[in-house]
């Protein structure tokens, strides 16, 4: 099976689902790059470009919304929730209107356009919005699913996509549930909860653990709001630490929403893989996961790490 | 329009005004200087323009309103009661917590209200959203809106404006009070927007300008914006902030403060002075 972008797979499966006349679709003169050009050519009539002005953007997806659109505002993740934040805010949560926002290039696998373009803060934006649902797809099939979900789910929406090519987690036939996460493996030494491009290194992590006698289960949490809390909270329990693996600052991303539902309810270590509060840079994409620690090694390394504090 | 039309908005509007007043004196905050300047705006729109309906206020085909500048708030609440959309009484409710009239307006909570707003600039990009739909849809509703002339210093405008233009919304009717005030001061000092008219007309606007306080002027600018193709519209609505209450006139001090219980007296007192002229010209008509 081919690897594909999440960017990619929302494409398609905006082409896909657009034949409902309430879907309109918005970008800000990257339709090429997000993908969204591919329900430009089945539905020309329904994508409007609305120029590079990402705030006007959001507003006018949310004055389409008022009169019974779902609106899909497209842009690259830095530029979507970080420069319309607060027209995301106002204008389109505090309302609580159908709008979704379809992020691409999130992350450093950005890669060579460097630190400006890697969104590494954008889920701890759109995490701290009332209203606002998130969901983080780790391939084209969960992607297929978080369009739809989006389409469905009444209110504001955040989907987060990667440009890069990631490979195939799910089965075709795989079915997810909003806000509820998948068990990937079992295991009862530690639980590594990822989402994104983080998930495959999770599951390669287990792997490593694996040949050291040690059962890690895997988690993927693709809707990161509303956070499945009983799947984190049984993995507590059965498992007594966690690994969270995220490309994503660890300030206010994943690891944090994780962190705050044991902590509330059953406290266990909690070690976090992610962006440590830097700024990426540019070069090739793997690279710079491998330098930033977002490996399958630094995942099991930490493992082992949470499993000594217990 | 004939004398006793205008008679009728005029009276109707300094009710308005007169809410305006009482609501914020409640508050003991809020905005009542721009709000006494769009009166007869709001006025002319919901009692002779709009097509609306008290009782369906979520009709789809209906025209809107956006208050850009949300911070009039006042002013929106008046005009909807004054219309219908809920008791009069609960004007005085304005920005406390068990009330439904937010210090801002909130969609979500008060009947009549078609965008929340009150982060400027928002108002204008959400209502060109409503015009495009409008289009797509094939809807003859129209969307109007206020803005503040200070507004016009926010970046997001000409996101906006330029938007509209693109995708020739004639049906989108924008309102630029321009009372030449904004907190800090004379807006020409504070960060100048001038020239506005030829700012717009230079973004692909039919624009207009007109004396703010005058029914007729509004009336012949809105029915020449209706006749407009493939232009959005502007109407540069020269207007005197705190208009109608003396010393509240082209004072700075009073965007966001508001009156005393004994200034209110004394506006309301004005107030009604005016209205009892208006009923003696009725009865030399």
């Amino acid at each position: 099976m081919a690897n594909i972008a999440t960017r990619q797979a929302y494409g398609e499966a905006l082409a896909e689902f657009g034949a409902d006349e309430r879907i309109v679709v918005l970008d800000a003169d990257l339709s090429k790059s997000t993908k969204t050009d591919l329900f430009k050519k089945k539905y020309p009539e329904r994508h409007f470009n609305m120029g590079i002005a990402e705030a006007g953007m959001m507003c006018t997806a949310a004055g389409l919304a008022s009169c019974g659109k779902i609106v899909f505002a497209s842009s690259f993740a830095v530029f979507a929730a970080g420069r319309a934040f607060e027209m995301i805010r106002n204008s389109i949560c505090y309302p609580n209107f159908n709008v979704k926002i379809g992020a691409t290039h999130a992350g450093i696998s950005v890669g060579e356009d460097g630190a400006s373009h890697q969104a590494i803060e954008d889920i701890a934006l759109m995490r701290s919005l009332p209203n606002m649902s998130i969901i983080s797809p780790c391939d084209a099939v969960s992607t297929r699913f978080a369009v739809k979900a989006a389409i469905e789910k009444e209110g504001p929406v955040y989907l987060r996509f990667g440009r890069l090519a990631v490979p195939q987690i799910y089965d075709e036939n795989a079915t997810f549930e909003f806000g509820k996460g998948v068990l990937l493996r079992d295991g009862t030494d530690v639980t590594i909860i990822a989402n994104g491009l983080m998930v495959q290194y999770a599951l390669e992590a287990a792997k490593i653990l694996e040949e050291q006698d040690i059962s890690a289960r895997v988690i993927d949490i693709h809707t990161i709001k509303p956070i499945d809390r009983d799947i984190i909270l049984k993995a507590a329990k059965e498992t007594g630490c966690i690994v969270t693996a995220e490309e994503h600052s660890v300030v206010g991303g994943l690891g944090s929403a994780v962190a705050e539902v044991v902590c509330s309810e059953y406290p266990v270590p909690v070690k976090m893989v992610g962006i440590q509060d830097q700024f990426g840079k540019s070069g090739n994409p793997y690279e710079l996961l491998k330098m930033y620690g977002l490996t399958a090694e630094n995942i099991a390394a930490k493992a082992i790490e949470a499993m000594q504090m217990l | 329009m004939d004398k006793k039309e205008i008679l009728r908005l005029k009276r109707i509007a300094t009710n308005i005004r007169k809410n305006i007043l009482r609501a914020t004196c409640a508050a003991g905050s809020g905005h009542p200087g721009g709000s006494l300047s769009i009166a007869d705006i709001m006025t002319y729109l919901y009692f002779k323009e709009m097509n609306i309906d008290p009782k369906d206020p979520r009709n789809p085909d209906r025209d809107r309103f956006v208050m850009s500048k949300g911070h009039c708030a006042p002013v929106l609440y008046a005009t909807l009661a004054e219309r219908g959309f809920f008791p009069k009484e609960d004007l005085i409710t304005l920005r406390k917590t068990t009330s439904y009239l937010e210090g801002h307006p909130n969609m979500k909570s008060t009947p009549g209200v078609d965008m929340s707003t009150g982060s400027l600039a928002q108002g204008l990009s959400t209502a060109v959203g409503m015009a495009l739909a409008g289009k797509l849809d094939g809807k003859n509703y129209r969307v109007f809106v206020g803005m503040g002339d200070g507004e016009l210093e926010e970046g997001l405008v000409w996101e906006a404006a330029m938007a509209a233009a693109h995708y020739k919304l004639d049906n989108l009717i924008c309102f630029v009070d321009y009372n030449g005030l904004q907190i800090d001061g004379k807006i020409t000092e504070v960060m100048n927007p001038e020239p506005i008219a030829d700012k717009f007309t230079a973004f692909g606007w039919y624009v207009q300008s007109i004396d703010a306080h005058d029914f007729n002027q509004i009336e012949q600018a809105v029915e020449n914006a209706k006749k407009q193709k493939g232009r959005p519209n502007m109407i540069v609505a020269h207007s005197i902030k705190g208009k109608g209450v003396s010393f509240m006139e082209n004072q700075p001090g009073w965007h966001g403060v508001a009156p005393k219980p004994e200034e209110c007296e004394r506006g309301l007192a004005e107030l009604d002075a005016y209205l009892a002229s208006l009923d003696a010209e009725e009865q030399a008509l």
